[in-house]
């Protein structure tokens, strides 16, 4: 018996009126929508993902994409959704794979809190006419400071922790050479580079083409070392252990093995074609004390100058888990909520696995408050920062800095159709076949990835200053400048936040 | 010419100030180092590089040569979690046992542990290039030997004892490198993944000069392991993974 074909998900139409038949849809689309048979341009509609390459490279507005053309039944339980992935996996008895970030219409916390401004009693101040200060340590602060003092002369006695300065609280989150292609990893390097800030290499190694920028990258540890060796450790300006990903927390990462190109080989320091297998855990990790046995290695090994940085998924105890990450000689930890993006993750854990960024943080931030030890580790918030507001908002909860990925991704073309885990990204992104790869120019690239970090400080300080606030010390942590909007008493109580009104 | 090695009394030293002497010894031309009493202190010869002999007498503490790339530590003693994590290159020759996960993702050079090795022994070993990873044991391993295993070599002579593993998982998610086993290793021992293959004259001509190598470095006559009663277990397939998911 055959199931049949279940609708298509996306009708694509041509307004012929309007085609000159330049056939850039046909060139474009690595998908195979589009094809000429005599003189005419053919659509295999159900070839589309809606990634919008075709329509943004028409000169002439003429092509149309449709979302769901086909009706269901309506049903509120049986959603098309859960239809669907039941008939595929009655066909196919496998775990569904999907690609970016959770796509279950959980409420968004962050849409729910508003931020504060200054009116009469206070000035709120012109970011304009005075300094702003958004320079941003993460590492160790020391609990006190200790100095000697010789004739007048001060010095600092104090021993202080190797800290990364950034000149803004963003930073571009790790997304591996192989999950990403070589132009879209260079394009990221040169934008913070630009822009004063960091970004992470991910779990792939560092490809040589990113060395001239390597000053400004935050080298990744994870389950699978792959690429890892000293030189690579010495090259990064700090070093991340990676123990989870919020789009997948509590499993490890499959790069199949067609993405395992010889550069991708090279760079990872595995066979070509061969699986990239990222184990669960870390397997010289199973305690709390083998963590911190990982991150005094590889402290000892780069002669203690690196911060080490540890991210994990936010879970329900991520506070609990935080506060011993704290403990662990650890300098920063970042938390990934469950929004995050990825190349490809089952179904099943990217939208139901983990909480959201907004509430993890804030009780990252209160626990470590509690037990006296927020000065021992910097936070980092990551997982679904689209715009300045979050970024302002995750600072006032208590983060030190944000990681975007999926927003300087869309930078440089992205348009979420998630389909990263197929690597025929037709921007040249989530792929790395050459022909698609060099529709990247990385100097273009790096500049609309700049332009956007520039974007969000500008509007960052804007706020700030209108809370009249002029330093991002004063925001960090500062849930006096949050209100709640019809959040429930529960979370009010977890973000530590008071309700509009009161 | 002769050079005296260093000698360096490491009693009750913290990890980080040795280190430090070591680095800053090689760093100056030293190419013998001795270390004695050595208890405890972990993360010896931690990213070394380097063309450079350290003799460590003692028991040394967890993740021994991790990151290592180039030089040669031989141990009089037991050592403990870890040692060879992640090492590039380079020789680790422990005269005695070790805790888990040794050798893990180990990608070049050679770890020889005369006896016992806990769990997870050469997990997530890979090779590439040039570089390929050795881990030989002299006495047996617990489960979960060379799982996930991406490239290399295991050997287990099993000394005292046939077959040389008697504990499950074996090359669980294996998907590159060989595990060689002394004796006839039963197959329910194996993990998803791993398949067990004869053992061939040609494997035993390959094989040999690592063979010849474990025995004369811990003073072990080879003889009577120059045969062909081993286990071979090698990836089922290079893609253990590539039928387990459908897309969305």
């Amino acid at each position: 018996m055959s199931l049949g074909s279940v609708p298509l998900k996306y009708r694509i139409s041509i307004d012929r009126d309007q085609c000159m038949k330049c056939m850039r849809c046909v060139d474009n689309c690595s998908y195979g929508v589009y094809r000429l048979e005599n003189d005419r341009i053919l659509i295999d509609s159900r070839k589309c993902t809606a990634c919008h390459r075709c329509i943004s490279m028409c000169p002439r507005d003429a092509i149309m994409l449709q979302e769901k053309p086909v009706d269901y039944r309506s049903h509120p339980l049986w959603t098309v959704e859960a239809r669907e992935d039941i008939i595929n996996q009655a066909r196919t008895g496998k775990i569904i794979l999907a690609g970016m970030g959770n796509a279950i219409d959980y409420p968004i916390i962050f849409d729910r809190l508003v931020l504060d401004a200054c009116q009469v009693t206070n000035p709120s101040i012109d970011p304009l006419r005075e300094p702003m200060e958004l320079r941003t340590y993460l590492g160790k602060k020391p609990a006190k400071m200790e100095f000697t003092k010789n004739n007048g002369d001060v010095e600092l006695k104090t021993k202080l922790s190797p800290n990364l300065k950034l000149d803004t609280p963003i930073m571009i989150g790790h997304m591996s050479y192989g999950a990403i292609s070589l132009n879209a990893q260079l394009s990221l390097a040169k934008a913070v580079a630009k822009t004063g800030t960091f970004m992470g290499t991910g779990e792939g190694g560092m490809h040589e083409a990113i060395y001239p920028y390597q000053d400004h990258t935050i080298v990744q540890i994870a389950s699978g070392r792959f690429g890892v060796d000293i030189n690579y450790l010495e090259r990064g300006a700090a070093i991340e252990i990676k123990i989870g990903q919020g789009a997948k927390p509590g499993i490890g990462g499959h790069l199949p093995g067609e993405k395992v190109c010889s550069d991708v080989s090279c760079t990872r320091m595995i066979p070509m074609g061969s699986d990239a297998i990222s184990p669960a855990p870390h397997h010289d990790i199973y305690s709390i004390e083998d963590l911190a046995q990982l991150v005094r290695s590889l402290k000892e090994a780069t002669n203690w100058e690196k911060p080490v940085f540890v991210k994990i998924a936010a879970v329900h105890n991520v506070a609990a888990i935080a506060a011993g990450i704290a403990r662990s000689s650890a300098d920063a930890v970042v938390i990934d909520g469950f929004r995050g993006g990825t190349g490809a993750a089952p179904k099943v854990f990217r939208d139901n696995v983990g909480i959201p960024i907004e509430a993890a943080v804030a009780a990252v931030d209160q626990k470590l408050n509690d037990q006296g030890i927020r000065n021992q580790v910097s936070v980092i918030a990551s997982g679904g920062i689209r715009n300045s507001a979050d970024l302002a908002k995750s600072i006032a909860l208590g983060a030190d800095a944000v990681y975007i990925g999926t927003a300087a991704l869309i930078a440089l073309g992205c348009r979420v159709c998630g389909n990263c885990y197929r690597g025929m990204c037709p921007w040249g992104i989530a792929t790395q076949k050459p022909e698609l790869v060099q529709r990247i120019d990385p100097e273009l690239g790096s500049q609309h990835v700049a332009n956007l970090i520039h974007a969000w400080t500008l509007e960052l300080s804007e706020l700030m200053g209108a809370a009249g606030l002029n330093s991002i010390e004063s925001l960090r942590g500062n849930r006096e400048r949050l209100r709640g909007y019809m959040l429930d008493e529960g979370l009010l109580n977890v973000l530590k936040v008071g309700s509009v009104g009161a | 010419m002769q050079v005296d090695p260093l000698v360096i009394d490491v009693k009750g030293m913290h990890y980080t100030p040795l280190n430090r002497m070591i680095r800053e010894a090689v760093a100056s031309g030293v190419r013998d180092i001795v270390l004695n009493n050595v208890l405890g202190q972990r993360f010896i010869g931690n990213g070394l590089r380097g063309n450079v002999k350290i003799t460590i007498n003692g028991v040394p503490g967890g993740d021994l040569g991790m990151f290592m790339s180039g030089p040669e530590c031989e141990i009089f003693g037991d050592a403990e979690h870890a040692p060879g994590n992640t090492m590039d290159n380079g020789y680790l020759f422990i005269h005695g046992s070790a805790g888990d996960a040794v050798a893990h993702s180990m990608r070049g050079g050679k770890v020889f542990v005369k006896g016992n090795i806990g769990y997870r022994g050469g997990i997530h070993m890979k090779e590439y290039d040039g570089k390929y990873p050795i881990l030989a044991v002299g006495g047996t391993t617990h489960a979960f030997l060379g799982e996930y295993m991406a490239g290399g070599l295991i050997l287990v002579l099993g000394i005292g004892q046939e077959p040389a593993v008697r504990d499950r998982g074996i090359g669980s998610g294996i998907h590159g490198g060989e595990i060689v086993i002394r004796g006839d290793i039963n197959e329910k021992l194996l993990g998803v993944g791993a398949k067990k293959v004869e053992f061939t004259e040609e494997d035993l001509e390959r094989l040999t000069p690592v063979i010849e190598e474990f025995c004369e470095r811990f003073g072990i006559d080879p003889a009577p392991f120059l045969d062909t009663n081993y286990s071979r277990i090698i990836p089922a397939s290079s893609r253990p993974f590539a039928g387990k998911y459908t897309w969305e």
